[in-house]
């Protein structure tokens, strides 16, 4: 499959990702955004890396070039892991509090 | 090793003194330590070559820990000795809260002012530089008068901006150097474009005016004498204004020479207008501290005029007036401190005839007085007198302006001596009393320098007399 | 040996300190023997030092000896001795300071004996400091020495005039005196820093071997600059006021000031520099015009003056005037003579009114006085001599020395003299109805007054006679030439001295006919003067009180200067001080500061709004500026290329 069509669907789940967050105000929702465009993000860095990592097989067969962008999916998806742990605990707090998720309801240090 | 211990022992001494629980033992060791420093500092004086002391600090960076102690070193390094016991003298019997990290800060600032004096690495100068402002302000700070926050506030930005302009300035230089070093050595060899040294000239002596001041950046100055303590006031004045004028005779003068001619003559004009603003000031003041603040800067301006008239006896004078009017201002804020702490008020107005109270302190507040209006036979005319055959060589006219200020000087003297000591008893000065012993003592001291240093000026011209060749060594 | 010349500044010095120091523990005789007999001391040297010059200089030989005690400064540029110059000139003045010093002093321990003892002893110390100055200005062997006398004449003439320091009035004329020297003294330093730029030396005899280094314009501006120096210490138009003022004082201290110190180093001061003069003849033309002008003008100011001292304020003011305007005219003898003459009479007249003002318990108003001289004979007839002695009659000492002044002005430009004659009238008609009317006529003070007057004690009268003995016979060391062939011994002792000069300048000589006239008539029309003053002031009731009118009214007000100063010069610079302090300062200056940091808060106050706290417009923003980083950092051409790669 051409790379073409990697790129294109991580535009448009990123571009899907970046609407969600400035447009919805649950916080939920704005989380599960932030997370397609990581997961978009991720996807884009394993489609390049098999493509790169493909093109220097050809070349010699014991290479390893091109596979350190699937290393930093892993680091992605921990780190994102661990953002989602505290996220959501956080957004549970606020629900305690506030009984709201809405996120523009949390700005009172403003004034 | 005497230079490292003249930096070493105020700053233990004033660490021990952070940690004492009595102020009595606060106070012992502070003058112990002070008396020891000026007995070292002496020993400095007596050694006929300069005293070097080196070893590695930051070398990654290119910077050394190297203190030299050349002839005007060794002679701010005096002031720094000489001043410290007759403060701590003459304030013996102030109540002061927390008296113990009091004296203890004191110390630290005196630890950072020799420093100042000794640092022959511009990195090193550059922390002692902020050794000695950090005590200080929060001497003012937490000691001061009434209006003391806003005020150490406005002194500490003041200040504050002018060390990180120097900052920049330095680190400008210092990517200039051959080996990208700090050492003097590598900052009086490097080589500037024209534009380089003017900007790097103009972020130095921003910083150096700003401490000295010079006009018109001088106005967190009379705010910071009359809201500091009178101890902390003696050391600003004495001691901490001459880091300004050191440090143009150590890193301006010889580190941008083509600057310093090109607007030498722009500062000598800001200096002389300094001089003759603040005279004026001075005549129309009530309180006393602002007054001596004043006639402070009105000196300070000669001096830096002086420096930058491209002279030799112009850089000699001025070298000696450092020295000078250290030791002169210091009786002069004695005095004042008496006068507040006896009698509760600052203001002329309010006083009057003390000469019949305190014959003894009138007597001794009139020569400080001559001396401040640089009268032959005092330390304050040979510097005075050798300032102006400077500036008269560079340019008549400047002589000329700037010498109306010695008329104005004893217009605003004399008007505080007699407001002062003469005249009739005042409702308020009738509760004065004589000064006591040991500040009697710490000013006749004084009063003593005052006349030998007028009469026999030499030593102090020999001693700095390497430093001026130096500066006018052609490069 | 001159080498001992060192002594006769030191014995002063020790007589100032022990009397200083130890003001608290000694007895008033001690004091009083300490004060004046370390002037005694010094005059004994002095005179020693004068046997060895007149015995040392031949016929016309320069006498000069140096005595260098130390380096006083050494730098690169110049060195600065701190030596001594003894010379004709030098001892001359030596022996009028120390002499009429020592008269003084003995004066004062009478004079000032009702002082309690600290006081006292602070009297004589700086009566002592007050002569050592006058003798380092006399003595040094160079303008720095010289200037170091100078301005200590200016500090012990402050502390003097304030003795009394409970009164503010004194206070203010003491500051008075020390600022308008201060003006002086500026002028005299720019002069001594224009001499070692150009010469790279001050002392006397580099400088004067060396004037062929010097442009035109360096010496007409070094000479104006000292004559400015001079103007201040010699009390000279524009800078008289101070010493009218000065009489604050005790009278012993305006006798010194007046006549053996302190007004009399202006005229040493050039007559010591007199070829640098001699060499710019608008600076002497400057200095004959301003003495003149002085002496004829503070004569007016005498005329109307009622306070015994105030007359003798001014009179001294002119006869300095005369002085100037001989140095000016290039009589440089003459005018050291002056100096000499009217330092014997001047001191008399003031020792002499501090006695009347003793005996009239502190009354000055020559109004209240009256018909003293029955009760003090002493007293009267020294006055009597005095006052003939600087109207200029013939014998008295004031005669010969006038009139060579006048002589040598004659020659120069006979307007001067016209005027000289004038003011010597008007000196005759003062110093007269002075005379008049505190001696002649009926007495008009109060009965208790009148009940204490008595004549003062030895120690008070025996100056009064020594000095009126030298008012009279004075004159006799220069008798003018017209009388006999080298008759004027003063002109032989300081030819020398002057000898550079004389060389230079074109000899003025008047025939002696010519001068005969002029001596008779000046002579003639002084006594008429005299006659008419006595007569009309010795009918003086004091009853006739009335408001002067007209010019007398401005005499009576010193022509208004002081308010004139006052009113151009003090209260503008005080006004211009108050617009510095309140407006530059306060508004400008730390205005600007503050109004940095104000600047500061109101732009932080505002960008805290940005702060929304709506996270998706953080969000937006952040969205927006990586959207707008990404166009600058890639160049247009670099996301075309993308682009078309992509699709």
């Amino acid at each position: 499959m051409p790379i073409q069509y990697y790129i294109y669907f991580c535009l448009a789940l990123f571009s899907i990702g970046i609407i969600g967050v400035l447009t919805r105000k649950n916080a939920i929702i704005v989380f599960m955004c932030v997370e397609l465009m990581l997961n978009a993000v991720n996807l884009l860095l394993v489609a390049f890396s098999k493509m790169h990592h493909g093109a220097a097989l050809a070349g010699n067969p014991a290479t390893t070039a091109g596979i350190d962008g699937q290393l930093f999916v892993f680091f992605i998806m921990v780190v994102a892991a661990a953002e989602v742990s505290v996220g959501l605990a956080i957004i549970v707090m606020m629900y305690r509090n506030t009984h709201s998720v809405d996120i523009n309801f949390l700005n009172r240090l403003k004034n | 090793m005497i230079a490292l211990l003249l930096i070493l022992i105020p700053l233990a001494a004033g660490l021990v003194s952070f940690a004492m629980k009595q102020d009595s033992a606060a106070k012992t060791i502070s003058l112990l330590a002070s008396v020891v420093t000026l007995a070292l500092a002496l020993a400095a004086v007596g050694t006929s070559s300069s005293i070097v002391y080196d070893v590695a600090w930051l070398n990654d960076l290119g910077s050394r820990f190297t203190l030299k102690m050349d002839g005007l070193s060794k002679l701010l390094a005096l002031l720094t000795a000489v001043a410290y016991p007759l403060i701590f003298v003459a304030i013996q019997h102030n109540a002061y809260k927390k008296t113990a990290s009091f004296y203890g800060l004191m110390l630290l600032a005196q630890a950072g002012l020799m420093g100042v004096f000794m640092a022959a690495d511009v990195l090193l100068f550059y922390f002692f530089w902020e050794l000695a402002l950090i005590p200080v302000y929060f001497l003012s700070s937490i000691w001061g008068g009434e209006k003391r926050i806003a005020v150490t506030f406005k002194f500490f930005v003041y200040t504050f901006l002018g060390s990180l302009l120097m900052l920049a300035g330095i680190l400008l230089v210092y990517f200039q150097t051959a080996d990208h070093s700090f050492a003097m050595k590598a900052f009086y060899e490097v080589k500037l474009s024209g534009a380089q040294q003017t900007v790097a000239f103009w972020l130095f002596f921003i910083a150096f005016a700003i401490k000295m001041p010079i006009f018109p950046l001088h106005t967190w100055q009379p705010d910071a004498y009359e809201q500091s303590p009178t101890a902390t006031t003696m050391v600003l004045s004495g001691i901490m204004v001459k880091m300004g004028l050191f440090a143009v005779v150590r890193w301006l003068l010889p580190v941008f020479p083509q600057a310093t001619v090109q607007f030498g003559n722009l500062i000598m004009i800001l200096s002389i207008i300094g001089m003759l603003f603040a005279s004026l000031i001075a005549i129309r003041q009530d309180d006393i501290k602002r007054l001596i603040a004043y006639s402070s800067i009105a000196h300070i301006g000669l001096m830096s005029a002086a420096l930058f008239s491209g002279s030799r006896s112009g850089a000699e004078g001025a070298m000696i007036q450092m020295f000078s009017h250290g030791v002169n201002v210091i009786g002069m804020w004695i005095i004042a401190d008496q006068i507040e702490q006896k009698l509760g008020t600052r203001k002329m107005s309010e006083l009057g005839g003390l000469a019949q109270k305190a014959p003894a302190m009138a007597v001794l507040l009139v020569v400080m007085a001559l001396a401040n209006i640089a009268l032959p036979l005092t330390n304050a005319f040979i510097g005075e007198f050798l300032m102006f055959s400077g500036i008269f060589q560079h340019n008549m006219w400047m002589a000329a302006a700037a010498g109306v200020s010695i008329i104005l000087a004893a217009v605003y003297t004399l008007n505080m001596v007699q407001k002062v000591i003469y005249g009739a008893l005042s409702p308020i000065s009738s509760a004065a009393v004589e000064i006591s012993g040991n500040v009697k003592m710490a000013l006749i001291i004084i009063a003593v320098v005052i006349i030998v240093f007028g009469v026999f000026p030499q030593p102090m011209i020999e001693l700095t007399k390497d430093t001026v060749a130096g500066l006018f060594v052609k490069k | 040996m001159s080498k001992i010349a060192f002594l006769v500044p030191l014995f002063p010095l020790l007589g100032f300190l022990i009397n200083g120091l130890g003001r608290k523990s000694l007895s008033k005789s001690a004091i009083g023997i300490i004060g004046s007999g370390a002037i005694l001391l010094s005059f004994l040297t002095s005179c020693y030092l004068f046997t060895q010059v007149a015995a040392g200089a031949g016929e016309g030989q320069r006498f000069e000896t140096v005595v260098t005690l130390f380096n006083f400064i050494s730098v690169d540029a110049f060195t600065i001795p701190f030596a001594f110059q003894v010379d004709q000139l030098s001892v001359l003045f030596l022996l009028i300071i120390t002499g009429i010093g020592f008269l003084i002093h003995l004066y004062s321990t009478a004079y000032m004996k009702d002082e309690t003892a600290d006081h006292y002893g602070r009297y004589f110390a700086y009566l002592n400091l007050f002569v050592f100055s006058m003798l380092l200005l006399v003595m040094g062997a160079n303008y720095v020495i010289m200037f170091i006398g100078w301005e200590g004449v200016g500090l012990c003439s402050y502390l003097l005039i304030g003795y009394w320091f409970k009164n503010n009035d004194y206070n203010y004329a003491a500051k008075k005196a020390f600022i308008m020297n201060r003006i002086g003294d500026l002028g005299f330093l720019l002069a001594v820093f224009w001499l070692l730029f150009r010469l790279g030396t001050v002392s006397y005899g580099d400088v004067f071997a060396n004037v062929d280094k010097l442009t035109a314009t360096d010496i007409t501006g070094i000479t104006t600059l000292l004559f400015i120096g001079a103007m201040g210490k010699s009390a000279q138009i524009p800078l008289y006021t101070w010493l009218p003022d000065a009489m604050a004082g005790p009278t012993p201290v305006s006798a010194l000031i007046h006549a053996a110190t302190m007004v009399t180093a202006g005229i040493y001061m050039i007559a010591r520099s007199n070829i640098l003069y001699t060499l710019a003849p608008a600076t002497q033309t400057l200095v004959a015009v301003i003495g003149l002008a002085t002496a004829v003008f503070a004569a007016t100011i005498a005329l109307k003056q009622n306070d015994i001292k105030k007359v003798l304020a001014y009179s001294t003011v002119s006869q300095l005037g005369y002085m100037f305007l001989g140095l000016g005219v290039g009589a440089y003898t003459g005018a050291v003579f002056h100096v000499m003459t009217h330092a014997f009479f001047k001191a008399l007249l003031f020792l002499g009114a501090g006695s009347v003002i003793h005996a009239m318990h502190h009354e000055q108003d020559i109004r209240k006085m009256g018909n003293l001289k029955k009760y003090m004979p002493v007293t009267h007839i020294t006055f009597l001599l005095a006052c003939l002695a600087i109207a200029g009659i013939p014998p008295f000492s004031g005669f010969f020395s006038k009139d060579e002044i006048l002589a040598a002005a004659f020659a120069v430009n006979p307007l001067y003299y016209y005027l000289g004659v004038a003011g010597a009238l008007m000196t005759a008609f003062y110093m007269f109805r002075l005379y008049t009317m505190t001696f002649l006529g009926n007495f008009r003070g109060t009965h208790e007054q009148e009940h204490h007057l008595h004549e003062s004690p030895s120690a008070m009268t025996i100056p009064l006679v020594v000095l009126a003995v030298l008012s009279v016979v004075g004159g006799f060391i220069g008798i003018p030439e017209a009388f006999a062939a080298d008759s004027h011994w003063l002109e032989h002792f300081l030819a020398p001295v002057f000898a550079e000069s004389a060389k230079l300048a074109e000899a003025h000589h008047l025939s002696h006919s010519q001068e005969y006239i002029m001596m008779g008539t000046a002579t003639v029309l002084i006594l008429g003067v005299i006659v008419y003053a006595v007569s009309r002031f010795k009918k003086y009731t004091g009853e006739s009180e009335q408001e002067e009118q007209g010019l007398g009214k401005i005499l009576a007000n010193k022509w208004y200067i002081d308010e004139l100063y006052n009113a151009a010069i003090v209260n503008p610079l005080n006004a211009f001080a108050g617009f510095c302090k309140n407006v530059v300062e306060k508004s400008g200056i730390d205005g600007a500061v503050n109004g940095v940091g104000k600047l500061v808060a109101y732009g932080s106050r505002q960008l805290r709004l940005v702060q929304s706290g709506q996270v998706s417009s953080y969000v937006l923003i952040m969205v927006l500026s990586m959207v707008v980083f990404f166009l600058i950092w890639f160049n247009d051409t670099t996301i075309i290329q993308f682009f078309n790669k992509l699709f």
